[in-house]
């Protein structure tokens, strides 16, 4: 893996070479729900972003006065309190955007981007490096619901961005747009098409079989 | 250091300072962003309203715009207005979920299956509020997946839509969720509500398309493809709303006067 203890390691890493939707599967449910416009999928990035970062900082500022019998609670709270403020934040500045992206700002607190960086990252490092690990894998996650949005986007709706790069039949146009692709199981085929392509250009993504499953020992009574 | 920092005394002290810092952070913030966010709220219903009275002008601001309109409330069991309740103050979904302001509707009665009807609704006049351009109802009703919330906007003489639209509804998206599309919204306006000398809403969803040729065209709207259950919830919601237990009793003072029903 590349060198992750320089500012330029933490931030970049996580973009592609350890992403954590496409190498550690995680944050699935929101990339599902989120991407079927990328307007969306953009502004769910940077909230994720921000909330990632700045929880990694402060649970990095308190992790010496962090009793470690309540440590997980501790973290949830610093969690739960930014995104609780962001979801405000989004209501009072962006609302359109906030109706569209509904209950699932509030669901980053469940998003184990953000717990598990705060407890493998912050909790081993300073506050600084915690920030930009947050950043990084913020960016990491926002780049894949971009992508998947992308297409999503582009093929259920036929604009990017809400543009209209294909016009649609119900628009007079000529494209016929594919309606899986704004319901949520599409992702999982997008998302799974970018973990075999990813994993196909750097083979070394590719996990370990943890156990291979053998021919069947022959019956005792055919002996 | 670490055998302090795991102490019970510690762990309450932490515990306790967390709490408190972050219960400040989160009220601040919702205090503080609350009138912003009021603000959006009311600016987003009034430009839904702008939006189906057709009036909506993205280069002008909405609160201009909404001072041709008049918000009155009507009581819905007499089709009165009723002038002891203030518009500006009156919620009507929160008077919907309130057993003293509103009636249970149960079994064939419930058609729009939103279970409690207010008692009293708020419309909004476009223009002159005595001889109005545009009356804009709020409609609601149960689709497949969820509770559609729309206004209809209708003309003057109480009976031709002028338009349908709905801001809030959780339809498959592409299918029933077409409710919300510029495409199927346009073909509501000049549609008629009730038949000559009824107060039968007859307005309702068809499938297999409605062209000139089609028997009673103006009472009928072409149906979401794909979504059968959808456009039945909307013909139902049209239905109630528009009945006797709906605005018909109001809307039959604007037919009196201009159609002489």
């Amino acid at each position: 893996m590349a060198n992750t203890d320089t500012p330029t390691g933490v931030l970049t890493t996580p973009i592609f070479r350890n992403n954590p939707i496409t190498l550690q599967i995680l944050g699935i449910c929101s990339a599902l729900a989120v991407t079927n416009a990328m307007q969306t999928a953009l502004v769910m990035g940077i909230a994720v972003c921000l909330v990632t970062a700045f929880s990694s900082f402060f649970v990095s500022l308190i992790r010496h006065q962090m009793p470690s019998s309540i440590r997980i609670i501790v973290q949830m709270t610093i969690i739960a309190s930014l995104v609780i403020v962001v979801d405000q934040v989004l209501r009072a500045y962006a609302y359109d955007i906030s109706k569209q992206l509904s209950v699932f700002v509030g669901l980053i607190i469940t998003n184990c981007i953000v717990m598990g960086r705060a407890e493998a990252y912050a909790m081993q490092n300073g506050p600084v490096m915690s920030f930009l690990d947050g950043i990084g894998n913020g960016l990491g996650y926002t780049v894949i619901l971009l992508i998947v949005g992308f297409f999503r986007e582009l093929l259920g709706s036929g604009s990017i961005f809400g543009i209209t790069v294909l016009p649609t039949v119900s628009n007079g146009g000529w494209y016929i747009p594919n309606g899986l692709m704004l319901l949520p199981p599409s992702a999982f085929f997008v998302i799974g098409l970018l973990i075999w392509g990813l994993r196909s250009l750097s083979p070394e993504q590719v996990e370990t079989t943890e156990y291979r499953i053998r021919p069947n020992t022959s019956p005792l009574e055919a002996t | 250091m670490a055998a302090s920092r795991n102490s019970v005394a510690r762990t309450l002290i932490v515990a306790l300072v967390l709490c408190v810092v972050c219960s400040v952070v989160v009220s601040t913030a919702a205090v503080a962003l609350r009138p912003k966010q009021q603000q959006n709220e009311e600016l987003d219903r009034k430009s839904n309203i702008l939006r189906v009275a057709g009036l909506y002008d993205a280069g002008r601001s909405i609160q201009a715009q909404f001072a041709q309109i008049t918000p009155r409330v009507v009581d819905l069991n007499t089709g009165e207005y009723a002038d002891s309740i203030d518009p500006q103050q009156y919620d009507q979904l929160a008077a919907a979920a309130d057993p003293s302001q509103s009636r249970t509707l149960s079994g064939p009665e419930d058609r729009a299956g939103i279970g409690r009807r207010e008692d009293y609704a708020t419309v909004y006049l476009v223009g002159d509020p005595d001889n109005p351009d545009e009356i804009i109802l709020p409609v609601r009703g149960q689709g497949l997946w969820s509770l559609m919330l729309g206004y209809l906007a209708l003309k003057g003489d109480g009976n031709t839509v002028t338009g349908l639209s709905f801001y809030q509804q959780g339809e498959t998206p592409g299918l029933g969720g077409k409710v919300d599309s510029a495409q199927w919204k346009a073909l509501w306006p000049g549609k008629e509500i009730y038949p000559a000398g009824s107060t039968e809403p007859a307005i309702r969803l068809v499938k297999g398309g409605v062209d000139g040729n089609t028997p009673d065209a103006e009472h009928k709207v072409d149906a979401l493809s794909g979504a059968t259950l959808t456009s039945r919830g909307v013909t139902e919601l049209m239905q109630f709303w528009l009945g006797d237990e709906g605005f018909a009793k109001y809307l039959a003072r604007f037919r009196d006067v201009s159609q002489g029903v």
